[in-house]
């Protein structure tokens, strides 16, 4: 009885709570049919969701004002980069991967460069930075050959017995993130940036170092998401990430990260991710209007801060 | 019943509780029609908890209030503004995004409609005029762009400013801080004019001179309570310091013969602002105190050095590993979500590593270890910080210090509201760690903890006015270098 | 004791660079819509003229009009992420509902500005982060948009037409309108006793409830006000158009962002200022297209050029700050 006490004290455990009850509805609405094959579809969606909702957990909990407005451009830019140098062939896989992860820290390293360098909230940083971005991707998308290799293709889409391998491999990467913030320097860091900037200077936290690691962090990750969204689409364009933007702030929040920074969870990222794919999901098997969609999904997220927000009134 | 209509407001056994800290512990205070009431303490005895009361910006947990002789049940700024009584607070209300005039006219609703503006300025202007002549401030500057100087002048005259509502008490809490003697004393004669007209005022002052001068009674405060309370002919300088002081009853701590080799420099460290060639030198195993009055650069000088420490400053040499004990534990020390045990931790993270891994044993062994050590009263150091009481919170920030591998431990004046009990514990530990080689830099504004100390720098202004050795500290030297009225 | 008391040092100098600093940042917006001006008579002199602006411009009062409604929530230190897509679905009630139904299309676009009203309250009342709101917010009007209008569509009434497409002797009409709602704006923000208050809310909310005012009020005048200005824009927009889509005003919330800073305003601190807005508002519209027609760099780099004319003019910023300390 304690045990699932405490298990309902997690922050974490709603947003788990409300997909089962949305892939339950749904189920019963079609009769059963297809809940095996929905859950498989929720994973292989939810991945890309939850690799930039970690990114952007790390720096929400930063503290108030941080977020990371550029991840779509960023997707965006590392698809299409990702997709050039891999340039159709399976030996170049690997070295397109890199690509694009290199090319996504570079894009975080600037946006941290941009606030500490102009003193500007990481807002407008990331929103001028992913003017920019945007503009690249545009130029350099162009007239490319922007069609995955084969392998890679066949690679994000390979399941294991109804088990995306690719979602097996993210739970890998969440379970070592989590690891990072509770169990690592790094995490104590942040959560400790988080909570009081000026009590972690005090308390000899590398806070410039800290807070350059975690845009960089986030940046690179944006990046990879890029590739291996190109590949499970078959092909990058230059709008790919743009979903991205609310839904990697949606996730973080849902999850029972707290906006105002210092408290995270990795488990919640992924609760919530799947909870946004099967909502999505059963809205369509309703035959929901993409209307309706759209502002069910806006409501459902001020209703999730309307009702979490009154928490960090204790001060 | 004659007496109290004369009176302007009266708080009979007025407490208020923050957390388990006693701000104020039953006081009985009053000011009576054309009376300037000087109010005068230490830091931390009270007088701001009080002032604000009469501002009805907080509540008081118990006690009563009246007003011109009328109980106030749900008395609040509104109220206080309505029947007349208003406070010029010591942190700056000024909008600093807005022009004088406009700040003034925040305070006055009626200044609306048609030509507000030009009233603001004017009605800003000639109080400008009459409190400080030749001020050379416009009612177009915006108050952000005004030295703090010129700030607090604009505070000041604002308050005194009249429109619809009336004006019969205010409150000044250390008006001059930032003035230059000139205009200080502009203020002070304003104040006596318009007590004679017929005004109240209360005047809070560190600078002694000015409240014997221009208060016709002095209530004194110390620790929550008022100690003295007289005309100001029946006080002089020394009563007067006699009576914050306290010097009553207070033992000093064990004062054994410490060795005084000296040991290998740890800290040398200028002020900014000094302009002699005094500076701060501190070696292994010593307990240096700097005193003074509180926000004198004692704070400014610790950070200095804090930083100097991870990256070279200039006129700042510290030579080994530093740890900093914050006095102002919401805004410097706690961090809020986490346990005890994570709290203490945060220092020692490397330490506490096995592999790449913080290891959880080795966690909440360091926090057993202080626990026991340093007494820290809880079941679990799982729990969160906060269902600590204040001066175990204030323990576990020790035990974060203590437990790190600094040499050199700063202290912001850390036991700022800790009981007695908790201090003496901490006192002895700090002793016992001198003695095994570490230094200690104590900031503190309770005079007898100096005792604690090898010697003592007193600052004023942010520079170094004295260096009092162990033998030659006393409770008297120490304030009159740190009140030695520079006007 | 011979020390020298702090007020004897010279008193004028940090307030007179301080106000020659901000000085400068304020003439920031009108030199950098300078520049961009220049820099289009010398590419291409025919430009500047009546028919020039009025082509060129066709756009900027939409964009002004969004980006005083960002500049009042900026005033409160709150932030809109949300007036884009709000602009859309104001832009697909015009093209129908005030058409075809306008006593609707009236309450409908009312109730709108009602719901900003209440997220203001709801944002002070619970203390929640108005960048996530907002967020959420621009899914509910883009749902909303799109159920009014699935397919790209609609048709502005006669009347909203035929304002925009106004056309007074010697200045253009596009230029005349930024002047009107500069001055309107700026009287209603800077001139007036109340407009004092929202702006102290920005600066000093703690100053402001211990003199007594509500803030709660203050955070719902400042979010209706935004949602006022968000309905002129979009309508604005739909008069120009003449036809609706969903999607139309996306691109308006990072536009209205740029535009406030641009235009001098700071993200915290009640510091913003209407004129600037405005002006950074056109700077912003003439730079993104016609500037870069002109220069014969391709469209692709419209975006980047708004990104980094919003960079320059930061970077200039904190250079001025920096030099006058």
């Amino acid at each position: 009885m304690t045990s699932v006490r405490t298990l309902l004290e997690k922050p974490w455990i709603w947003s788990f709570v409300g997909a089962v009850v949305v892939w339950l509805a749904t189920i019963a609405f079609t009769g059963g049919y297809g809940a095996g094959g929905m859950v498989t579809a929720a994973l292989s969606l939810a991945v890309f969701t939850v690799i930039v909702g970690v990114g952007q957990m790390f720096v929400i909990t930063l503290g108030p004002g941080n977020v990371d407005l550029s991840l779509p451009a960023n997707i965006g830019l590392a698809s299409a980069v990702a997709m050039k140098v891999m340039g159709g062939s399976d030996s170049m896989i690997l070295v397109g991967l890199l690509a694009a992860l290199a090319c996504g820290a570079a894009i975080g390293a600037i946006n941290y460069l941009l606030i500490w360098a102009l003193r500007i909230p990481p807002i407008i940083a990331t929103l001028s930075a992913s003017f920019i971005i945007q503009s690249v991707d545009i130029s350099y998308g162009r007239g490319l050959q922007i069609k995955p290799p084969p392998g890679f293709a066949d690679f994000t889409n390979w399941q294991v017995l109804g088990i995306p391998v690719l979602a097996m491999l993210t739970v890998i990467f969440t379970i070592g993130a989590a690891l990072a913030l509770q169990r690592m320097i790094y995490g104590r860091s942040v959560l400790a940036i988080g909570q009081n900037i000026r009590a972690a200077w005090l308390a000899g936290v590398h806070v410039g170092r800290i807070r350059f690691l975690t845009y960089t962090l986030c940046g690179a990750l944006g990046g990879i998401d890029g590739a291996l969204l190109a590949g499970y689409f078959r092909g990058a364009n230059v709008d790919i990430g743009n979903e991205y933007l609310l839904a990697s702030i949606a996730v973080v929040v849902i999850g029972g990260t707290s906006v105002a920074g210092g408290k995270a969870n990795v488990p919640g990222v992924w609760g919530a991710g799947l909870f946004l794919v099967l909502l999505l999901t059963m809205l369509n098997t309703f035959g929901v209007s993409a209307g309706v969609r759209l502002l069910l999904t806006g409501l459902i997220i001020v209703g999730v801060i309307t009702a979490a927000g009154g928490e960090k009134a204790v001060r | 019943m004659l007496q109290a209509i004369a009176d302007i407001v009266r708080l009979n056994g007025a407490e208020k509780h923050f957390g388990a800290v006693r701000a104020l512990n039953g006081v009985d205070f009053h000011v009576g029609a054309g009376e300037c009431v000087g109010l005068v303490g230490h830091n931390g005895a009270g007088k701001s908890t009080l002032m604000h009361m009469v501002a009805g910006t907080l509540r008081p947990d118990g006690g009563q209030i009246a007003v011109r002789g009328n109980q106030e049940a749900s008395y609040s700024v509104a109220r206080a503004l309505e029947l007349g009584i208003r406070c010029v607070f010591q942190e700056l209300s000024l909008c600093p995004n807005l022009s004088v005039a406009e700040n003034t006219r925040i305070n006055h609703p009626s200044l609306a409609g048609f030509n507000w503006r030009r009233r603001a300025a004017e009605l800003i202007r000639a109080k400008l005029d009459e409190i400080f002549p030749g001020h050379g401030i416009s009612a177009d500057d915006i108050a952000g762009d005004l030295s703090i100087g010129r700030r607090q002048m604009v505070e000041v005259a604002r308050a005194f400013t009249l429109t619809r509502e009336p004006l019969h008490l205010v409150i000044l809490d250390e008006p001059t801080s930032s003035l230059d003697a000139h205009t200080a004393g502009q203020l002070l004669s304003f104040v006596r004019r318009f007590v004679a007209a017929g005004g109240s005022c209360i005047l809070i002052s560190h600078v002694l001179g000015e409240v014997l001068q221009n208060a016709d009674r002095i209530v004194v405060m110390r620790d929550g309570k008022v100690v003295a309370a007289d005309a100001a002919s029946a006080f002089d300088r020394d009563r007067l310091v006699a009576a914050m002081g306290g010097a009553e009853g207070h033992q000093k701590a064990a004062a054994e013969a410490r060795k005084t080799e000296a040991g290998a420099l740890r800290v040398r460290a200028r002020p900014i602002r000094q302009q002699d060639d005094k500076e701060l030198v501190a070696r292994t195993g010593e307990i240096i105190g700097l005193a003074g009055l509180a926000g004198h650069g004692q704070t400014d000088l610790l950070l200095s050095i804090f930083s100097a420490a991870s990256r070279a400053r200039t006129g700042i040499e510290v030579t080994a590993p530093v740890a900093l004990v914050a006095g102002d534990r919401q805004s410097d020390g706690i961090f809020s979500q986490w346990s005890i045990a994570q709290n203490i931790g945060i220092r020692s993270l490397a330490r506490l590593r096995s592999g790449l891994l913080i290891s959880p044993q080795r966690e909440a062994e360091l926090a057993e270890f202080w626990k026991k050590k340093i007494g820290i009263r809880t079941p679990d150091m799982n729990n969160n910080i906060y269902s600590l009481s204040g001066g175990n919170q204030q323990k576990a920030l020790f035990a974060r210090a203590l437990g790190s591998d600094a040499e050199i431990v700063l202290m912001d004046d850390p036991m700022r509201g800790v009981d007695i009990g908790t201090k003496l514990e901490v006192y002895d530990l700090v002793r016992e760690e001198a003695a095994k080689g570490r230094t200690f830099l104590w900031y503190t504004t309770e005079t007898e903890e100096l005792d604690n100390c090898d010697h003592v720098y007193v600052f004023k202004n942010g520079r170094i006015v004295a260096n009092l050795g162990r033998d030659e500290l006393t409770e008297e030297k120490i304030i009159q270098s740190s009140f030695g009225d520079a006007a | 004791m011979t020390a020298i008391a702090p007020g004897t040092v010279p008193k004028a100098s940090p307030r007179g660079s301080a106000a020659r600093a901000r000085m400068l940042r304020g003439l920031l917006p009108a030199l950098s819509l300078a520049l961009v001006l220049l820099a289009i008579a010398w590419l291409n002199p025919r430009a500047i003229s009546y028919f020039g602006f009025n082509l060129m411009l066709n756009l900027a009062i939409p964009i002004a009009l969004a980006t005083i409604a960002q500049m009042f929530v900026i005033a409160g230190n709150e932030l809109d992420l949300s007036i884009g897509t709000f602009v859309g679905f104001v832009g697909c009630v015009t093209a129908t509902w005030l058409r075809d139904a306008p006593l609707i299309g009236i309450l409908v676009l009312i109730g709108s500005i009602g719901v900003y009203a209440l997220l203001g309250a709801l944002i002070h009342l619970r203390n929640l982060p108005s960048i996530v709101v907002t967020l959420g917010m621009s899914f509910v009007w883009q749902g909303l948009a799109i159920l009014i209008l699935p397919k790209p569509g609609g048709k502005a009434p006669e009347w909203l037409l035929s304002i925009m497409s106004f056309k007074p002797p010697y200045v253009p009409f596009p230029i005349l309108a930024a002047l009107l709602i500069a001055a309107v704006v700026h009287f209603g923000l800077m001139r007036t006793s109340y407009g004092v208050i929202l702006r102290g809310s920005g600066g000093n909310a703690a100053a402001l409830r211990r003199a007594g005012w509500s803030l709660l009020k203050t955070k719902i005048v400042l979010f209706a006000l935004t949602g006022l200005f968000g309905v002129l824009s979009g309508m604005a927009l739909i008069g120009i158009t003449t036809s609706a889509d969903a999607n139309i005003g996306n691109g308006y919330t990072l536009l209205s962002i740029a535009g406030v800073i641009l235009g001098g305003g700071e993200f915290v601190g009640g510091r913003v200022s209407p004129i600037g807005a405005v002006i950074g508002a056109l700077t912003l519209a003439l730079a993104a297209s016609p500037l870069l027609t002109f220069m014969h760099i391709p469209p692709d780099w419209q975006v980047a050029a708004n990104g980094a004319i919003l960079i320059i003019v930061l970077a200039a910023r904190v250079l001025i700050s920096r030099r006058e300390r």
